[in-house]
């Protein structure tokens, strides 16, 4: 069922070649390859431990990897090639790809001597240079989004685990990415706070931004992704449609980890 | 039942140990006050002192500049110690080690000496005599802030530390250089944890300046040790001392309390606590 990854093709937003690391002896991914399209929807199943949450540090290079490479929209990340060797890039020039690679984490990292206006509207105006009108206005248009209106002045502590969530979306939407990347982004909520965040997640799948989403919501990405790829112990297992995998997994492994889940 | 008269348990220990401390203490301000060899009216009479107020003036000095300077030495040298590179780190850990290790008064000495095996500076044509440069008021102030800092490094490490680790990296997943995470996100919530510690040292360094005095830096002490130099009047005037050193390390407690009050100590009064400490760096910047 997996098939083989198609490089350098224009329609990929992620390619992924044997991508490898190591934490000492200790290999948690085993040679990742993949592809993710332009507006797909991803989500990255597996066990506790099995790599899902590194692999997708590796793509904005939050994690260094130890071996393979990673393209975003067709630039390698987090290296500069020159002569067949790898150059690891500056903090600048990281910083200058990291601007269009969105990032929700599992436990939201909102600044929290910051409110929420400025949560979301400091990044555009330091780094893409808007204007401060241009950058609350459209703060308060992304507020809209993800059902958090005239929550402006509220600093994170105010805030519920799901909300915070939300306005973190917010925050990684501001900066106009072209891709977005979830780490377990509901794993911290408390379960009746869970839909609301799927809820903005969906409307975002809808409107046609690229996502991977590392998840243990079955539900979620059984409706929502294109395309689910279950992962075990650092090496892709089985990967296809959502329905197909969740509902009719081919592999063993697969099997037993979807049991356990329902 | 309610009706019950309730006596409390009476800690006899306590009250023999209180009757004991009022009684010592009693004897021995009778004995101070009573002493015929103080001269009572020499402690208003130099209390105001145009001498002592100078001293006054330049103590203040000594702690604010050396506050100042090690501040900032401070915050490099914490920065450098969590670099990465092992060489950057390890100048800043011998630093701290050195400095921390050696007495301020053995450093203080030092620098007023410096002459003995650095005569002269020369900078191409330029010539210039350490004597000339290295003042007493000079050797002073370099020992306090060089000695300072190496506390303050420890202190704004531990306040960097203190940040989670996952605000540094939502600055950096969303494009923030290192240098722009450090000044916009990590930075002014490490400030939270800082500024407590830097108000204790602040009003430590208003009484450690006064080891200054051993090479005559005209501090409060220099001034008081000139005068009773000449009259004799040594406790009188280290009375007059010892007053005004209360009286400023006083109202720079009860500004550390104020500024604390507003700083809070809870996560939930993070954004408070910025927005005092914001206020107070724009304070210190004027008056500065």
């Amino acid at each position: 069922m997996t098939q083989q990854p198609e490089f350098t093709t224009s329609g990929a937003m992620v390619e992924a070649l044997d991508v490898r690391k190591s934490f000492g002896a200790h290999e948690v991914l085993k040679g990742i390859n993949l592809t993710i399209r332009k507006g797909e929807v991803v989500c990255l199943l597996g066990p506790s431990g099995s790599g899902k949450s590194t692999f997708l540090r590796c793509i904005n290079h939050l994690e260094r990897m130890s071996g393979g490479r990673i393209l975003v929209d067709g630039h390698l990340i987090g290296y500069n090639e020159r002569h067949g060797l790898l150059y690891e890039m500056s903090g600048k020039e990281l910083a200058r790809q990291r601007q269009d690679i969105g990032m929700v984490f599992q436990r939201f990292n909102l600044f929290a001597h910051h409110d929420v206006l400025t949560n979301i509207s400091q990044a555009p105006m330091l780094i893409r240079g808007q204007s401060r009108e241009q950058a609350f206005s459209r703060a308060r248009e992304l507020l809209k989004l993800v059902d958090l209106e005239g929550r402006e002045d509220a600093y994170p502590y105010q805030l519920s685990g799901g909300q915070q969530q939300r306005v973190a979306i917010a925050r990684a939407l501001a900066m106009n990415p072209k891709l977005m990347l979830f780490d377990e982004p509901t794993s911290a909520l408390d379960p009746e706070l869970v839909g609301e965040v799927l809820a903005v997640m969906r409307k975002l799948a809808a409107d046609g931004m690229t996502m991977l989403v590392v998840t243990h919501e079955l539900a979620f990405a059984r409706e929502v992704a294109d395309r689910v790829i279950f992962m075990d112990q650092g090496v892709v297992v089985e990967e296809g449609p959502a329905r197909q995998v969740i509902d009719a997994p081919q592999h063993e492994r697969t099997k037993t980890f979807l049991r356990r889940m329902h | 039942m309610s009706e019950q008269r309730i006596i409390p348990a009476r800690n006899w220990g306590q009250w023999v140990i209180a009757i004991l401390l009022i009684a010592i203490v009693g004897f021995l301000l009778a004995m101070v006050i009573m002493s015929r060899h103080i001269t009572w009216s020499a402690i208003p009479q130099y209390l105001f002192d145009e001498t002592i107020l100078e001293g006054i003036k330049l103590t203040i000095l000594f702690t604010v500049l050396s506050m100042l300077i090690s501040i900032v030495a401070g915050g490099v040298l914490a920065m450098m110690r969590l670099s990465p590179n092992a060489i950057v780190s390890g100048f800043a850990s011998l630093y701290i080690w050195f400095f921390r290790g050696t007495p301020l008064l053995v450093q203080i000495i030092f620098w007023f000496n410096i002459q003995l095996f650095i005569p002269s500076i020369d900078i191409g044509s330029i010539h210039f005599d350490t004597n000339s440069i290295i003042t007493a008021f000079v050797a002073a102030l370099l020992a306090l802030s060089l000695n300072e800092a190496a506390y303050m490094a420890e202190i704004m490490r531990g306040g960097l530390m203190a940040v989670d680790s996952g605000q540094q990296e939502a600055a950096k997943a969303l494009g923030y250089t290192p240098t722009q995470s450090m000044l916009r996100i990590i930075f002014p919530q490490a400030l939270r944890v800082i500024i407590p510690p830097i108000g204790n040292q602040t009003i430590s360094m208003l009484k450690t300046t006064s080891l200054v005095s051993v090479v005559a830096a005209q501090d409060l002490l220099t001034r008081a040790q000139n005068i009773y130099a000449k009259n004799f009047l040594i406790i009188e005037l280290l009375i007059v001392a010892s007053i005004w050193y209360l009286v400023m390390t006083t109202v720079a407690s009860s500004l550390q309390y104020v500024i604390e009050r507003r700083l809070g100590r809870s996560t939930s009064d993070a954004p408070m606590a910025w927005r005092a400490a914001l206020r107070l760096l724009r304070a210190e910047g004027s008056n500065g």
